[in-house]
């Protein structure tokens, strides 16, 4: 309904435009009808985003209200209302629930740190040092963009056989050729599967970082390393003092862009590790997912998904209103 | 503006409307219809050593059922992986099939859904009645005192495999009776490369299955008479802890293993790199790895002391699968045919041989494949001594919590560090608080 609308809107438009002489109607409505033509135009978008997004977010916040177990699944209208138990569980760190959810949100929070501190800083070493013109270097940047461009399924699945304690790749270079520990690691089991995820998820991540850090880089005017150049700036003081600045702008996204999907990552730990994660590398998504699909306790699980929305709203708040400040007074 | 925010507004609520009839659009209470009568929709779970194999063995099969009664079966093989989760979002859509096969021991977790077509007499009539099962598979098919949330389809037993020639090797006559004497054997085998026994540390199915048995012999239980969890009592801790000490104290298995989770124990004891394999029916995955029926040997699972009974001398638990009816399936009389089919005499020959499991039908166990001697102890230990794991509601999250607990005292175990009566009490301590508390 909303299609035939706008076309025949933007049809009646153009006519009128094309036949000046023949306008119809008072001027008001010729106003509106021009500011209200891109609204009609972003209807059938935002119809689709509302679907996609906001209704599944609707309804897992209701269902956070409610004793969603596998007694009320088959028709959940009928399960009970349960107010803030469910919260209430989730926060309880005393409790072994609500413990379990605080070590796994701590994992995750030193888990996302290192992975989008590693992930930008090689992305953007990488970056700059192939912004100078070098035999090969398309071969390279190419090279590079490959763990971004691989299906994860498939990337992750690469890194479990690598992983192996028995034949993995990692311990024979580790153990077998470098002689670097007395006897063979876990990877996919214990502490050291923090490790093993920390390194897939940089692998993983890092090209994008790269990327993007790139494309910034050819806005930034090459005079400006001329004249740097010519007042004596060093190789470390024209990235100091031009590149960063410049870049400032595209790090303050890329760096949110990067925490939002390291933060809320489940491919990587799911695929890498199953459905029950080891304590070490019990990142929130999974913990979630576990907490609902594999206990069956859906409300439970829905009542801290929502408890992980606010926090990553609150953080992006935060994270803008402070960079934009930021960017504020140094414009001035 | 005013009609463009109205239009807006209008549609906007009607997405959500949308939105709101989709999702309860499917649950629909009813109980099932015979609205299309030619066609069935059937998850069959992975049996084989491969999805594709398990296609090759079913597809004849339901195409003699179309023969018979003219109703075409879409089919569909799940991994195990993904069943359980499948079948959960099954029933919170109502878009499920209309028959499925379940592991026996999740019944009473999905029977307490409402989703599977309860067989009450009336039912089982329409398949030839309950007395045609053998009563140790029909004890795992729901609570106690509920009409069955499915019929027994195939059924398993835990056994002892053994490499014939590197028992020969070590200068071991005959197979371990006693777990001592598993332990002697096994600390003789477990050299050059080499290990006594296979074990899949990272499975939590696996881990359940054999420290519940493992509690069965110390005479306890994991779930009090009235089905709440009791995962800390004396004779779990003791009996997680000598499952786990198999690896941590005793050394006969390679620590490796504690990461194993697809089977690898498998593979690994048709390679000969493990000499024993504590396994439900693995001729046919041994098979399919090529490894022949005269070069392993297979015995009953070790007891305590004595030799294989009931009480504290069980053996194995009561494995198996299941075939269930989706309550809401819209060919009733067509699943129970199906059902009828599928466990009538003939199926039930071919389709255990093809998986190398025992028939839950009594009259089809009389059958002479299914009396070789590999068969006969497995036969035997379902007969005599294996029991249903608990069969109460909570059962996936037990399978969950305590098989995550093992994984990780495995975990540590493989790392090297001690496995005590403490760090056992504590993590199963953990395990129990994971469980509802409703």
């Amino acid at each position: 309904m909303t299609t035939t609308t706008a076309s025949a809107e933007s049809g009646e438009r153009t006519v009128r435009e094309n036949s000046p002489g023949a306008a119809r109607g008072p001027r008001r409505t010729g106003r509106i009808k021009r500011i209200g033509l891109p609204y009609l135009l972003l209807l059938p978008a935002l119809l689709l985003e509302l679907l996609v997004h906001l209704v599944p977010m609707v309804i897992g916040i209701v269902m956070s209200f409610k004793e969603l177990t596998q007694f009320y699944i088959r028709d959940w209208g009928t399960a009970p209302w349960s107010g803030l138990d469910n919260y209430q569980v989730s926060v309880d760190f005393d409790a072994p629930v609500g413990e379990a959810l605080l070590h796994s949100f701590l994992v995750t929070v030193a888990f996302t740190l290192l992975s989008v501190g590693l992930c930008w800083l090689i992305g953007t070493a990488a970056a700059i040092y192939m912004q100078d013109t070098f035999r090969g270097r398309g071969l390279l940047r190419a090279l590079f963009l490959v763990p971004y461009a691989l299906p994860v399924y498939a990337a992750v699945i690469t890194w479990v056989f690598m992983f192996q304690h028995d034949n993995g790749l990692v311990n024979h270079v580790l153990h077998d050729q470098l002689h670097l520990t007395d006897k063979p690691s876990f990877w996919l089991i214990g502490d050291n599967s923090f490790v093993a995820l920390l390194t897939v998820s940089v692998w993983k991540g890092w090209p994008f970082a790269f990327l993007i850090v790139m494309a910034g880089l050819q806005n930034i005017p090459g005079e400006l390393y001329e004249a740097a150049a010519l007042d004596g700036a060093g190789l470390w003081q024209q990235i100091r003092r031009i590149t960063l600045p410049s870049l400032r702008p595209v790090n303050q996204v890329l760096v949110l862009v990067l925490f939002l999907w390291t933060f809320n990552d489940f491919n990587t730990p799911f695929v890498l590790f199953g459905r029950s994660a080891p304590e070490a590398a019990d990142l929130i998504s999974v913990h979630i997912y576990q907490a609902s699909f594999v206990t069956w306790n859906f409300g439970t699980g829905s009542a801290m998904s929502v408890l992980l929305l606010l926090f990553l709203l609150v953080v992006t708040g935060v994270y803008l209103l402070l960079t934009s400040r930021g960017r504020k007074t140094a414009d001035v | 503006m005013r009609s463009i925010r109205a239009a807006a507004v209008g549609a906007v609520t009607m997405s959500l409307a949308l939105a709101a009839s989709a999702c309860g659009g499917g649950s629909s209470t009813g109980g099932g219809s015979n609205d299309s009568p030619k066609t069935l929709t059937y998850w069959a779970s992975n049996q084989g050593a491969s999805i594709a194999v398990d296609k090759k063995v079913l597809q004849p099969e339901l195409d003699k059922f179309e023969k018979q009664t003219g109703i075409k079966v879409k089919l569909e093989v799940v991994p195990w992986s993904d069943l359980l989760n499948r079948i959960l979002t099954a029933t919170t859509s109502g878009q499920g099939p209309d028959v499925l096969n379940i592991g026996n021991t999740w019944s009473a977790s999905l029977q307490a859904t409402g989703a599977l077509l309860p067989w009450d007499a009336e039912n089982f009539d329409k398949i030839g009645g309950k007395d045609r099962f053998v009563d140790s598979a029909l004890g795992s098919t729901g609570a106690q005192g509920k009409d069955p949330a499915a019929v027994p389809l195939y059924s398993m037993a835990y056994a002892l495999y053994y490499n014939k020639k590197l028992f020969a090797d070590a200068g071991i006559a005959k197979p371990p009776a006693t777990w001592d004497e598993l332990i002697a054997d096994g600390k003789k085998l477990s050299k050059g490369g080499k290990w006594g026994l296979g074990a899949e540390g990272a499975s939590l199915a696996e881990n359940i299955h054999h420290t519940f048995v493992f509690a069965k012999q110390h005479g306890a239980d994991f779930f009090t008479a009235d089905g709440k969890p009791d995962f800390t009592n004396d004779g779990v801790v003791t009996a997680v802890k000598q499952y786990v000490d198999l690896m941590a104290k005793d050394k006969i298995i390679a620590p490796g293993n504690a990461e194993y989770a697809q089977n690898q124990s498998v593979s690994d004891f048709a390679k000969g790199t493990n000499a024993m394999l504590l396994w439900q029916s693995a001729s046919a995955n041994l098979k399919s790895q090529g490894m022949s029926e005269d070069t392993y040997g297979i015995a009953p699972m070790p007891v305590q002391s004595g030799t294989p009974g009931t009480g504290t001398n069980v053996n194995s638990m009561v494995a198996g699968i299941n075939l269930a009816v989706f309550k809401n399936t819209d060919n009733l009389d067509g699943a129970t045919k199906f059902a009828k089919f599928m466990t009538g005499d003939a199926e039930q020959k071919i389709l255990n041989t093809a998986y190398s499991t025992i028939p839950p039908v009594k009259t089809a166990q009389s059958e002479a494949a299914f009396n070789s001697p590999a068969n006969a102890v497995l036969k035997d230990t379902l007969a005599k001594s294996a029991v249903a794991l608990p069969q109460v509601a909570d059962e996936s999250q037990f399978e969950t919590a305590v098989g995550t607990a093992v994984k990780e005292l495995f975990a540590e175990a493989a790392a090297g560090r001690p496995v005590t009566t403490d760090s056992v009490k504590a993590k199963l301590e953990k395990a129990q608080q994971q469980m509802p508390t409703k």
